[in-house]
């Protein structure tokens, strides 16, 4: 049987239809968009092609995408370069972030910096048993000095899809509210959309963001490829500093095939979207609804209505989950947990301990991220496989928790 | 299937945490050792049953339940197999690197776990001594 992949959050296949319109800029049109001969004339013109494709989707101009290579490079860039940029124009130190306890450790560990050797002050927001922001609170925890709000769009190990119109609007209330008595502070929102690109909208305008990352291959698109949308009149600075490509805010020769993968992968994930959302949802649902009649002690992880389509996580009580992992692997089925026993720290997931689990819990998480590849007999078979392994782990533990 | 390696671990391990020896308990067992992994709080208990052979106090048999990862549960097994037989005076000086040279060696990140196994298993000599 063909193995069965169910970890479409860490990453997903490169779409067929993708690596065709990739070829041509390796060996063919292999120019150097910066040069001025027809080698790079060829090329710039599918850069630019490939920027109006992503403006279009995103409902922005073409000048507020920023080619970058992922999700951690965008996520760095929108916050460091915003930081820098107002510190360059002045905005005297030191400043406060606003993010969650969730977020990717792409921007966990850039805050952290932020703190460590710049001084700013960071307020990580706790979120409710389900994994949501409160817009509420968020609303409280801005100061005077609040420059950057940072809340990601869903999350990669739970799914939960965070409020950001409402959270959108508070920041607009504040941004009102400073104009009126002339403070020059800017405020910004930006958001880690990268695990919502190929299920929701992605319209910036609607969302209301300043700045927003997304990852070429969460969406069947290449490794190694981003986008950070930074709206006009946004003040960033450049991390990556060199020839000046894309408007100065991002330099380094622009990974042509790549961008032509990403955006074409974009497009495709938005023709899609409204067919394959409601596919990986059914199944989804399926899986949460079948899974507690076959394995008993389980719960799931994340908010029950505002979650991706694709993401069901779970927390099954007496096991372990790299134990767990390896035994589906064994049955040829792909998974992820977030036990500390898994990961290269020893540290259990910073989500599932924000969700207020206790450890002993986090050990038996599960998370199965689906993609539209998936079929209803992949979870069928996953729901024969996987009763026989969780009771073979908890009789290897017996009851001595 | 179970005789190959997977990821960090070598075949010996996965085979051993696939198919574990002596898993379960013993009734009325001489002695009970029950440690928690302070790394990522994962827990294993060792039950020992002892006897006299030849003026000698032996371990004739042991079990273990272990909550954790694929080397917490192979270390819990192999303590078991190189356990049985020995002297008290002998099962005292295992140590954590017996264990997992054993196996033939764990992931460096993953060495730790092997020391629930021998903690377990000197806890369980010391609770039989308290008792006897
Ligand atoms: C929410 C989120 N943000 C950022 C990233 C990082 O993206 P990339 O792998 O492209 O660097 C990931 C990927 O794991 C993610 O899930
Ligand atoms: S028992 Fe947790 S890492 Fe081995």
């Amino acid at each position: 049987m063909k193995p069965i992949y169910f970890d479409h959050s860490a990453t997903t296949p490169l779409d067929k239809s993708v690596l065709k319109d990739m070829e041509p800029f390796f060996c063919d049109k292999f120019g150097n968009a910066s040069s001025l001969h027809s080698f790079g004339q060829e090329a710039k013109a599918a850069l630019e092609g490939a920027r109006m494709q992503v403006a279009n989707i995103l409902n922005c101009q073409e000048k507020e995408v920023v080619f970058t290579s992922g999700g951690t490079e965008s996520n760095n860039l929108a916050l460091r370069g915003v930081v820098f940029g107002l510190l360059k124009k002045g905005h005297k130190k030191p400043m406060h972030i606003i993010t969650t306890k969730i977020e990717h450790h792409a921007v966990l560990h850039t805050t952290e910096q932020l703190e460590e050797i710049f001084g700013f002050q960071v307020t990580y927001l706790d979120v409710d048993q389900n994994g949501l922001v409160d817009s509420k609170k968020l609303k409280d925890a801005i100061k005077e000095n609040t420059a950057l709000i940072s809340v990601m769009y869903a999350n990669n190990e739970v799914g939960t899809v965070e409020p950001l119109s409402e959270i959108a609007e508070v920041i607009k209330k504040t941004r009102d509210e400073r104009k009126e008595k002339g403070v020059k502070l800017p405020i910004y929102f930006h958001t880690d959309a990268v695990q919502a690109a190929s299920y929701l909208d992605l319209d910036v305008k609607k969302l209301g963001v300043d700045i927003m990352s997304l990852s070429g291959h969460k969406f069947y698109g290449p490794k190694g490829t981003g986008v950070l949308y930074v709206r006009k009149g946004t003040i960033i600075e450049a991390t990556q500093t060199g020839g000046g490509h894309e408007e100065n805010i991002r330099s380094g020769t622009e990974n042509v095939p790549g961008i032509m993968g990403l955006a074409a992968a974009l497009q495709l994930a938005e023709d899609e979207k409204k067919e394959n959302a409601s596919k990986v949802a059914s199944l989804r649902d399926y899986l949460i609804r079948e899974l507690p009649k076959k394995v008993s002690d389980v719960r799931l992880t994340g908010h029950p209505v505002r979650r991706l389509p694709n993401i069901a996580s779970f927390l099954i009580d007496g096991i372990e989950g790299e134990s767990m992992l390896i035994n589906l692997d064994l049955k040829g089925i792909a998974i992820s947990t977030g036990s500390a026993c898994s990961s290269g720290s020893l540290e259990p997931s910073h989500v599932l301990k924000s969700l207020h689990f206790p450890l002993e819990k986090i050990h038996g998480s599960l998370r199965i991220s689906l993609g539209k590849e998936n079929t209803k007999e992949e979870i069928d078979y996953f729901l024969e496989v996987f009763p026989p392994i969780v009771e073979k782990l908890r009789n290897i533990t017996g009851g001595i928790l | 299937m179970s005789n190959k390696g997977f990821g960090p671990y070598n075949e010996k391990v996965i085979d051993h945490f696939m198919n574990p020896h002596n898993l379960g308990e013993i009734k009325n067992p001489s002695g009970i050792g029950k440690v928690g992994n302070p790394t990522c709080g994962d827990v294993m208990q060792l039950h020992i049953k002892v006897e006299e052979k030849n003026g000698k106090e032996v371990i004739t048999d042991i079990k273990f339940k272990t909550f954790g990862c694929a080397a917490a549960i192979a270390t819990s097994s192999m303590i078991t197999e190189i356990a049985v037989g020995m002297t008290l005076d002998e099962a005292k000086k295992l140590t954590r690197k017996d264990v997992s040279d054993k196996l033939g060696g764990l992931p460096p990140a993953k060495e730790h776990c092997s020391n629930l196994a021998a903690d377990a298993l000197h806890k369980a000599i010391e609770d039989y001594k308290k008792k006897a």
